[in-house]
């Protein structure tokens, strides 16, 4: 984590629009003119990453972070500001890699690792091991016509990262593969980063963010809104995403030294949050499959017509474990007054496994808080879950077997 | 300058294998496959052979050969083939490879290239059929033939040389694309192909001289159906005029490659 492989600094990438394109060309020859419009997509952008880092653009749509890719790849050049690039750089942009419909996938794979630069040899020596990982059998001889999205994916993906890259760059096209496929790619980029590969990632799927990533950039109109731990970044985006049209959102720096955010027009919100034991105190920590109780009080700051009470528990790096919310239970309340104190109490087995836990709590009208968004707020509540009396297992769901062993002859 | 040939050295293999892919996607779905690549030409010469020959009832001075004015066709139409398959591909390459040149990051310079190479073995196939026919019809090979190679590379010099440049600017301005399909058309009639140069008044004879493609073409008809040396110092000067509009291409392509992206 010493060297950084890509270093950006004050990036800016404008479109530029004149009235006559013999402007623009004069421009190429000295004899600039002024553009009758000027789009810039992205603007100051300075971050470096370093080797064998794992970094996550995440955005809305129009934040830039196809542009961003496009630049660190090379396809698209600055208008303003550098970019260092050190070793090689695979990436797979969108869809298809500009494959030829008429040729094979096998065609098109010598075909793409000859765009890539290797030479005839080398490209020998990939081409069973990318027909391997494909696994697409006999359809790699097959006209690429005859292909399934999917199958695509599954080409480009198996040719793009045929050799190892010290940079590596996906712009969502995991997201089109199988489950399958998916597992066993991003098996591959496990295996690159363990050997060194650096990754830029570009995804809507907070889970691939938060379970590949080890951080996260958010992109917000073409500036960097916010650069750091995966978990932290993809609940600010939750939020930023939940309050397109009065921006509250807030971050509270806890004292485990996390972000809390959260967000909402505050019509409602979480008085008190606490998690308590069979015999009614309150407790942090929480043996395996030990009976809890979680306990919330709301309170309405404005009468409201219908509120949904939800919760989410969530691993040590903000993968959803369980939630539900009171839509789901059939449980919501109508007609609410300003001032009225709602109590949910939810009583459960904590069959999970040992760990650090957090819990996210939302106040809204349906069951996404997409619509109304009276309150959404991310480690609520934190506690731990340890092994006391269990026999040792591993993982976040507590799953306790019968196991039958029998010796047999 | 350096740079950009040592890319297209390393990317040489590939440049070959695109050339084979592109001769055998061309036609991939059609019958007759690349067969087609010389049938349309063969068929453009027969129908001006036969509207010229038996409705219009041209003639041509100095042969005795009765085929003669077919040979002469031909042999034009090899040339002009040539030109304007290099001029009309290069004028769509980079629009035409817009998903690959968003999505990869490659040297750009290997696109034309890819396109003058495959043109030309289309060209030399026609070029071997036609040779066919000639000697079918009694049109025997003269040591004058053996200039057929520098006539060809001389073509194709030039039509890469104008094709590129045109297909820089159609990245931009796209309407360049169609007028140079009403362009072609009409330098095809303004060159003397389907009809003899000494058919038209003094003064227009004059003008079309300026037409390099008039050198061109006429020299393949010298070489191939009069046995004459080709026009050498036209020639010269064609290729003159060539390296200046390659070297301008190349200049206007490095210019424009940091926008050509922006706007595909």
């Amino acid at each position: 984590m010493s060297t950084a492989v890509l270093k950006i600094e004050g990036l800016g990438k404008a479109f530029r629009e004149y009235g006559m394109e013999w402007r623009r060309m004069l421009g190429w020859f000295g004899r600039r003119f002024e553009p009758t419009s000027e789009t810039w997509v992205l603007r100051g952008i300075s971050f470096q990453v370093f080797a064998g880092e794992s970094v996550g653009i995440v955005g809305q749509n129009g934040a830039g972070k196809s542009t961003l890719l496009k630049l660190v790849t090379g396809t698209l050049r600055p208008t303003e500001g550098t970019i260092g690039v050190a070793g090689r750089i695979a990436a797979i942009l969108e869809l298809g890699m500009g494959f030829n419909p008429d040729l094979t996938g096998r065609e098109n794979a010598r075909y793409t690792a000859g765009l890539m630069g290797m030479s005839p040899e080398q490209i020998e020596t990939i081409i069973p091991a990318v027909e391997e990982f494909a696994e697409i059998g006999e359809y790699f001889d097959q006209p690429l016509r005859t292909y399934s999205s999917g199958m695509q994916v599954r080409v480009a993906f198996s040719v793009v990262t045929a050799v190892r890259p010290e940079i590596l760059i996906i712009d969502e096209a995991l997201s089109v593969g199988d489950a399958y496929f998916a597992h066993k790619s991003m098996a591959r980029i496990r295996e690159f980063r363990k050997q060194g590969t650096t990754l830029l990632f570009v995804s809507h799927d907070p889970g691939a963010i938060r379970s590949l990533c080890d951080r996260a950039i958010l992109l917000e109109r073409g500036k960097v809104l916010m650069d750091g731990g995966p978990s932290e970044v993809m609940d600010y985006y939750n939020a930023l995403v939940a309050e397109k049209e009065n921006a509250t959102v807030e971050v509270r720096h806890l004292a485990s030294g996390k972000a809390q955010t959260s967000s909402g027009t505050r019509d409602a919100v979480v008085e008190t949050i606490g998690l308590f034991n069979a015999s009614g105190e309150p407790v942090e920590f929480v043996n395996v499959g030990e009976p809890v109780e979680l306990r919330v009080q709301a309170r309405l700051h404005r009468a409201i017509p219908r509120l949904v009470f939800g919760y989410m528990i969530k691993d040590r790096l903000g993968q959803p474990v369980f939630g539900t919310n009171t839509h789901h239970t059939g449980q919501a309340l109508d007609g609410l007054e300003a001032g009225q104190l709602v109590e949910y109490r939810m009583a459960f087995p904590m069959n999970i496994g040992p760990g650090s836990y957090s819990v996210s709590t939302a106040l809204s009208s349906t069951e996404t808080h997409l619509i109304d968004n009276y309150e959404w707020r991310d480690l609520a509540l934190m506690f731990n879950v340890a092994n006391q009396n269990r026999n040792l297992f591993v993982g976040t769901a507590w799953v306790p077997p019968i196991i039958e062993v029998r010796r047999q002859g | 300058m350096k740079l950009m040939l040592l890319a297209v050295w390393h990317y040489r293999h590939f440049i070959f294998t695109s050339i084979k892919n592109d001769l055998r996607t061309r036609f991939a779905r059609s019958r007759l496959g690349a067969t087609w690549a010389i049938l349309q030409p063969l068929a453009q010469g027969a129908i001006y052979a036969i509207v010229f020959t038996r409705v219009l009832g041209a003639k041509l001075p100095d042969t005795n050969n009765k085929f003669a004015y077919a040979i002469y066709l031909l042999a034009g139409l090899a040339g002009w083939t040539l030109f304007s398959e290099v001029v009309t591909r290069c004028l769509t390459i980079f629009v035409d490879n817009a998903s690959l040149l968003k999505k990869m990051v490659f040297p750009r310079i290997c696109l034309p290239l890819i396109v003058s190479g495959s043109s030309l073995l289309n060209n030399l196939f026609l070029l071997a059929a036609t040779i066919g026919i000639f000697i079918a019809v009694g049109d025997y090979p003269t040591w004058m033939w053996l200039w057929l190679p520098l006539l060809v590379a001389i073509t194709l010099l030039f039509g890469l040389a104008l094709g590129l440049i045109l297909g820089v600017l159609n990245v931009f301005v796209r309407d360049v694309a169609q007028v140079m399909n009403i362009v072609l058309q009409l330098w095809f009639w303004l060159t003397p192909i389907v009809y003899a140069i000494n058919i038209l008044p003094g003064h227009f004879a004059l003008v079309l001289r300026l037409n390099p493609m008039y050198a061109i073409c006429s020299s393949y008809q010298q070489v191939l159906l009069w046995g004459n040396p080709p026009h050498f110092k036209t020639l010269g000067a064609i290729v003159l005029v060539s390296i200046v509009l390659l070297a301008a291409g190349m200049l206007l392509f490095r210019k424009a490659s940091p926008d050509m992206v922006d706007v595909l």
